[in-house]
C-alpha cells in the first residue's frame, strides 16, 4: 500500500504539486488523468523516489520511505519514449533487473521466457531494441518492468508514441498483465477514454492538484467539481452559466461576438437538481446527452447554429454555436449536417450537471 | 531536480577535492599572503596592507597591459565567432564528409600552446620560414620581432588558427540539432539563404554561441604561452599582456608583492566578467 | 488549388530493389480532384509519410510521375511546387511576430505590402489570432503555433495543395477538438486541396471527404468515411477503422447462409466464391445486438466507457466485441443477433458483394 501524506513539491518558487493525500492499495490499477503539465510526471517521480518531496511524507506498507532513493525501493518505471538498453538484446534487456538482483541463471532464464511469452516477444529475444518496431520496443520495456515483480509499477503515458490501433490493442492487453501480478500500478495519461477503458481507480489532476480520486466510473459519472468534469470529458463538456429561480434555470444566451442583446432561455429544473439553492450556477451537459431527436417526451430544446459536422465511423460530432459558446453534440450514426443552419437540439436533463460559483458540484447526478 | 540524499557521494568527491586543495587553494592562499606583505629577502616579511594593490592600480604598466588584453580579446571575438559560424554553416550535415570535417576541425585544438607558438615563429621567419620567406620574396616586409603591428598580426593569427575550431564545433553542434522540418518549411516559404540563416539558424544557435563567446573571451583574456613563445612580449611591450607582465615581475624581477597583487586583481577581473556573462546567459535562457 | 495525379508511383529507399518487399511504396496510381480534403490513413510503416513526401517534393519517387493540374512536377524541387506543409511539431520563426510569420511567404515572393496586409489580416481572422498579431511567435501555445504553421500555407493564394503530416501530435486532447473542427471549417472556406496524413482514424474520418487507407505500401481502399465504415473492401480496413474494429469470423458458405462454428447466419444472397478461398464474415460491433433471441454467446467482460458499453465475449468459439448504448441492460442469458446491413462477406480478405 502506498500512502502520500500532505506531499507537496515546490521547485524554484513554483508549486508543481500542491499538498496531496493519496492511498493506493495493493493489486490496484490507478490512473493519473490530466492534461500536459498538470503534474502527472512530477507525481510519478515522487512515487518512485526519483524526487524528494518538499514537504509531507511517503509511506509504503506502513514504512516511511520519504528519503529513500529509488534504487532501494522496489519500483519499476516505463516511459513514453521506449527506453531500452540499446546495446543489449531483448533477452538481456528483460533479464537486467534480475541480474542486478543477483538471481541464478536458471531463475533468470525461466522468468524471462515467461514474461516474453506474456508480452509476445518470444521470437524476438535475440534482436536489438532499435531493430524492432515501436510497439515491440515498448513491450520490451514493459517486460523489463514486469519481470522485476516490483511492488510499484509506474507508467508515464507509455502508449502515447504508438499508433492509434496498436495503442488500442495494447490497452486491451495491459489489464490482463496487471491483474496477473499483485503490484500497485500507476498509469499516467491525458486521454479520458483510456482511463475508462483501463478501469481501476482514477485520480484527476489539474495544475498540480488532485481534484478527485476514486473508482474510474464513479469519478466519471459523479465528478466533484467542474474541473474534474472537464478533465474527464472527451469531447469536452458543454457548459453555460445560468441562474436558478425556483423551478427553472434561466440562461442568458449572448450573441456570438459578445455584442447585441442577450436572449433569456428557461429550462425546467430536473428532479435530481431540485435541492440546489437558488442563485447563479454553471450548467454542464455531456455531448452525448444532447441530441438532434427527442430522447424522451417533452425533453427541452435549445436553438443552436450548426458550424461543422464530423463523422467518426459510427458516431458523428456536430459542432454548434449556442449563443457565443462552442458546443459539441455526439450523435450515433452518420450525420452530415450542413453548416450555418439554425436547428433545435434536445437536452437530456436527467443527466444535467450543476456546479456552484466555486466550481463544486451541486447535488448528485442521475448517474 | 531535488535528488534524494546519498552520503556516499561525498567520499567520491574527496580525492578530487584534496587534489584541488593542494594544487589550487593552498597556492592561492600563498599568493594572497604575498600580496599584502613586503620583503627585502632573507625571508623577512613586513605587513604592507593594500600598498601593493594601490601601486599596481596606479601604474601605467598595469593599465597598458590591461588595455592590450581587452583589445586582443575584442579582436579575437570579432574574428573567431563570425568565422567559426561561417565555417560551421558550410560543413556537411550528413554523409561521409561529416567525420572528415569534424576530425580536421578538431586537430588544431589538440596542439599544445607552446608548440603553436613555436610553429608560427618558425613559419614567419623571413630566412627559413615558409610564410616569411614567401612574403619577403613578394616584397612585403613582415617582421614580427620588429614591428608592433606585425607582432599583433602574428599573435592574433595564432589564436585564430588554434581556436576558431572550437567555435566551429560548438556552432556545428547547435546547427545539427535543428530539425529538418524547419529547412523544409523555409523552402516552402520561399525564404532566401540569408533569411534561413537569420530567422532559423541564428536563433537556434544563440545558446551555443553564448557558450562559445564566454569560453573564447575567458581563454583569450588569459593568453600567455603563445605570445610568450612567439614574440616574448615584444617588440618592446607591444604584445605584453597581463599574464606576461605578471610572470616578468614575479620570476624575472622577483617582485613578489606587486606580482601577487596584480594576480589577484587579474583574477578578480576575470571573476567579475565571468559572473556578468553567466548572468546574461541564464537570463536569456530564462526568457526563451 | 490543383488536381493531383499519382501516375504509377513506386518507391524504394534502398539503392537496388529486387523484391516487392524492398519497396516502401508499391504501386500507387490515383487522381485526386481539385479542392478536395483527403486523408492518408494507416499504421506506422504503411508508406503514408513516404507518399506525402513524394507529393511535397522532399522525396523523389524511384518510379512513376506526379502531376499537378496535368503538369509533371516529379523533378521539381519543393519550393517550385507551390505547396504548403504543416509538420508534426509547430515550425514557426521564433524571433518574428505572428503577423510577420504569416507575411513571410508573401514578402519572400515580393508581393506588394498593401496586398500582404489584406491577406494576412484575412488569415488572422480565419485562425482567430487577430489579437495576437503583434506578439512574438515564441511565447505562444502549441496549438496557436500550429495554426501559424497552417496560416503560412493559407496566406498564399497560388498554393496547389496543403499537406499535413500528423499535425495534431503535440496538441492536448481537449484542444484537438477545437483545432480539428477549425481545420475542417478552414477547408470549406478556402477550398484548397488538402492532404492529411495520420494514423488516428478519428482525425482521418472527421477531416476528409475521401480517406485513403494504406497498408504495407499499398492503397487498400479509397472511400468516404461512411463507405469505409459500412462496407470495408478489405478485412484490414474493417479492422483498422472503428473502435473496436470489425469482428471477423471464419465461416463456411453454403448458398445464402454462412456457418460460424455450429450456428448459421442468413446473409441474404449467395456470394460467388471460388474453391479454396478463405471465407470470412465481417460485422462491426455497432451492428450487433444482445437480446434474449439469436445466437448464444458467453460474456467475458463488460467495459463501461461512459457513453457506450463494450461487451467482450465469445460466439461459437470466436472472440467477439459488441457495442451497446449507455445504460442498456445485459440479459442474463445473452444471445447475439446480426443486423443485415452490417454483414460483409470476405474471400481471401477481399469483400464479395451482392453485385460481384
Amino acid at each position: 500500500m502506498l500512502e502520500f501524506i500532505n506531499v507537496s513539491k515546490v521547485v524554484s518558487g513554483q508549486t508543481h504539486i500542491h499538498p496531496t493525500n493519496l492511498v493506493l492499495e495493493r493489486g490496484t490499477l490507478n490512473v493519473l488523468l490530466g492534461p500536459t503539465l498538470s503534474g502527472k510526471t512530477s507525481l510519478l517521480r515522487l512515487m518512485a523516489g526519483l524526487d524528494k518531496p518538499t514537504s509531507g511524507s511517503v509511506r509504503f506498507n506502513g514504512e516511511n520511505v520519504t528519503g529513500l532513493p529509488v534504487q532501494r525501493r522496489n519500483v519499476a518505471m516505463v516511459y513514453q519514449q521506449f527506453i531500452n538498453y540499446p546495446s543489449m538484446t531483448v533477452y538481456e534487456n528483460i533479464a537486467s533487473p534480475l541480474r542486478v538482483a543477483g538471481e541464478s541463471a536458471d531463475v533468470i532464464d525461466r522468468e524471462v521466457k515467461k514474461v516474453a511469452d506474456l508480452m509476445r516477444l518470444s521470437p524476438l529475444l535475440d534482436r536489438l531494441p532499435l531493430s524492432l518496431s515501436g510497439g515491440q520496443q515498448q513491450r520490451t520495456a514493459l517486460a523489463r518492468a514486469i519481470v522485476k515483480k516490483a511492488s510499484l509499477v509506474l507508467l508515464d503515458e507509455p502508449l502515447a508514441n504508438l499508433d492509434y490501433k496498436l495503442r488500442e490493442e495494447m490497452r486491451e492487453e495491459l489489464p490482463k498483465i496487471f491483474a496477473a501480478s499483485g503490484s500497485i500500478f500507476v498509469y499516467a495519461t491525458t486521454e479520458p477514454s483510456e482511463a475508462l477503458l483501463l478501469g481501476g481507480n482514477t485520480a484527476t489532476l489539474h495544475q498540480g492538484r488532485v481534484s478527485q480520486f476514486g473508482k474510474t466510473v464513479s469519478v466519471y459519472r459523479n465528478p466533484r467539481d467542474l474541473i474534474t468534469a472537464r478533465t474527464f470529458s472527451d469531447p469536452p463538456i458543454n457548459t453555460h452559466t445560468a441562474v436558478k429561480e425556483g423551478k427553472n434555470f434561466v440562461l442568458l444566451e449572448k450573441e456570438a461576438g459578445g455584442k447585441g442583446k442577450a436572449t433569456k432561455i428557461t429550462l425546467p429544473v430536473p428532479a435530481h437538481l431540485a435541492t440546489v439553492a437558488d442563485g447563479p450556477v454553471t450548467l454542464g451537459v455531456q455531448p452525448h446527452h444532447l441530441s438532434l431527436e427527442e430522447p424522451y417526451a417533452k425533453a427541452p430544446s435549445l436553438k443552436v447554429k450548426t458550424q461543422v459536422s464530423e463523422i467518426a465511423g459510427s458516431e458523428s460530432f456536430v459542432h454548434v454555436l449556442f449563443g457565443d459558446k462552442r458546443w459539441v453534440i455526439l450523435e450515433h450514426g452518420v450525420r452530415n449536417i450542413d453548416p450555418d443552419l439554425d436547428i433545435d437540439v434536445y437536452l437530456d436533463t436527467r443527466h444535467l450537471m450543476a456546479f456552484g460559483s466555486d466550481g463544486m458540484t451541486l447535488a448528485g447526478t442521475a448517474g | 531536480m531535488d535528488k534524494t540524499w546519498n552520503n556516499r557521494a561525498w567520499f567520491m568527491v574527496l580525492p578530487a577535492f584534496l587534489v584541488v586543495a593542494f594544487s589550487a587553494i593552498i597556492p592561492l592562499m600563498t599568493v594572497v599572503n604575498y600580496s599584502v606583505q613586503d620583503t627585502f629577502g632573507n625571508n623577512e616579511f613586513f605587513w604592507a596592507g593594500t600598498e601593493w594593490f594601490t601601486d599596481v592600480l596606479d601604474s601605467d604598466r598595469f593599465w597598458g597591459a590591461l588595455k592590450r588584453n581587452l583589445l586582443f580579446s575584442f579582436l579575437i571575438l570579432v574574428i573567431e565567432i563570425p568565422l567559426g559560424v561561417f565555417i560551421a554553416l558550410h560543413m556537411p550535415r550528413k554523409g561521409i564528409g561529416v567525420p572528415i570535417c569534424l576530425v580536421t576541425m578538431a586537430m588544431p585544438l589538440l596542439i599544445p600552446w607552446n608548440v603553436v607558438g613555436t610553429i608560427f615563429q618558425l613559419m614567419l621567419r623571413s630566412d627559413i620560414g615558409l610564410v616569411g620567406y614567401t612574403l619577403a620574396k613578394m616584397g612585403i616586409s613582415f617582421n614580427y620581432a620588429g614591428s608592433p603591428i606585425d607582432a599583433w598580426i602574428t599573435v592574433v593569427g595564432m589564436d585564430v588558427w588554434h581556436w576558431t575550431s572550437l567555435v566551429v564545433l560548438l556552432a556545428y553542434a547547435g546547427l545539427v540539432s535543428i530539425p529538418d522540418a524547419y529547412y523544409q518549411a523555409a523552402k516552402i516559404d520561399g525564404a532566401s539563404r540569408f533569411s534561413v540563416f537569420r530567422y532559423i539558424q541564428l536563433p537556434k544557435m544563440k545558446r551555443v554561441l553564448m557558450i562559445a563567446f564566454l569560453l573564447r573571451f575567458m581563454d583569450s583574456f588569459m593568453i600567455y604561452t603563445e605570445p610568450f613563445v612567439a614574440t616574448g612580449g615584444g617588440p618592446g611591450t607591444s604584445t605584453t599582456f597581463l599574464s606576461i607582465d605578471l610572470v616578468k615581475m614575479a620570476i624575472g624581477q622577483f617582485d613578489l608583492g606587486p606580482a601577487a597583487a596584480m594576480s589577484i586583481i587579474y583574477f578578480l577581473i576575470i571573476l567579475l566578467l565571468s559572473w556578468v556573462f553567466y548572468t546574461v546567459m541564464t537570463n536569456t535562457d530564462a526568457q526563451s | 488549388m490543383a488536381r493531383i495525379n499519382l501516375d504509377h508511383i513506386r518507391h524504394a529507399y534502398g539503392i537496388r530493389p529486387t523484391s516487392p518487399n524492398d519497396y516502401a511504396l508499391r504501386e500507387v496510381h490515383h487522381e485526386w480532384a481539385d479542392g478536395g480534403a483527403y486523408a492518408l490513413l494507416g499504421p506506422s510503416g504503411c508508406g503514408k509519410t513516404t507518399l506525402l513526401n513524394i507529393i511535397s517534393g522532399i522525396v523523389r519517387p524511384s518510379e512513376g510521375h506526379i502531376l499537378f493540374d496535368g503538369k509533371d512536377v516529379t523533378h521539381l524541387p519543393t519550393e517550385e511546387r507551390n505547396i504548403a506543409q504543416v509538420f508534426q511539431f509547430p515550425v514557426v520563426y521564433d524571433t518574428m511576430t505572428v503577423y510577420d510569420n504569416l507575411a513571410f511567404p508573401l514578402r519572400n515572393r515580393n508581393v506588394p505590402e498593401d496586398l500582404v496586409a489584406t491577406r494576412v489580416k484575412h488569415i488572422l481572422e480565419m485562425l482567430e489570432l487577430t489579437d495576437r498579431a503583434d506578439k512574438k511567435a515564441r511565447g505562444l501555445t502549441a496549438d496557436q503555433k500550429q495554426k501559424i504553421s497552417l496560416g503560412r500555407g493559407l496566406v498564399r493564394s497560388d498554393v496547389n495543395a496543403i499537406l499535413f503530416d500528423e499535425p495534431l501530435t503535440v496538441i492536448d486532447p481537449h484542444l484537438k477538438w477545437v483545432l480539428r473542427s477549425q481545420l475542417k471549417q478552414l477547408h470549406r472556406h478556402s477550398k484548397f486541396t488538402m492532404v492529411y496524413v495520420t494514423h488516428d482514424q478519428t482525425e482521418a474520418l472527421t477531416f476528409a471527404d475521401k480517406v485513403v487507407v494504406m497498408y504495407d505500401g499499398q492503397i487498400v481502399q479509397i472511400g468516404t468515411p461512411a463507405e469505409l465504415f459500412e462496407k470495408p473492401k478489405h478485412t484490414f480496413v474493417g479492422y483498422f477503422i472503428g473502435s473496436p474494429g470489425m469482428n471477423v469470423f471464419p465461416v463456411e458458405i453454403a448458398g445464402k447462409k454462412a456457418r460460424i462454428g455450429n450456428v448459421s447466419v442468413d446473409i441474404g444472397f449467395a456470394p460467388k466464391i471460388s474453391k479454396g478461398q478463405k471465407t470470412e464474415l465481417g460485422i462491426r460491433p455497432e451492428f450487433m445486438d444482445i437480446t434474449r433471441k439469436g445466437m448464444p454467446m458467453t460474456i467475458r467482460k463488460v467495459e463501461d466507457i461512459g457513453r457506450q458499453k463494450i461487451v467482450r465475449g465469445e460466439l461459437a468459439g470466436q472472440a467477439v466485441s459488441i457495442v451497446m448504448k449507455e445504460g442498456s441492460d445485459i440479459p442474463a442469458d445473452p444471445h447475439v443477433s446480426f443486423r443485415d446491413e452490417g454483414i460483409n462477406i470476405y474471400a481471401d480478405s477481399w469483400r464479395v458483394g451482392q453485385e460481384d
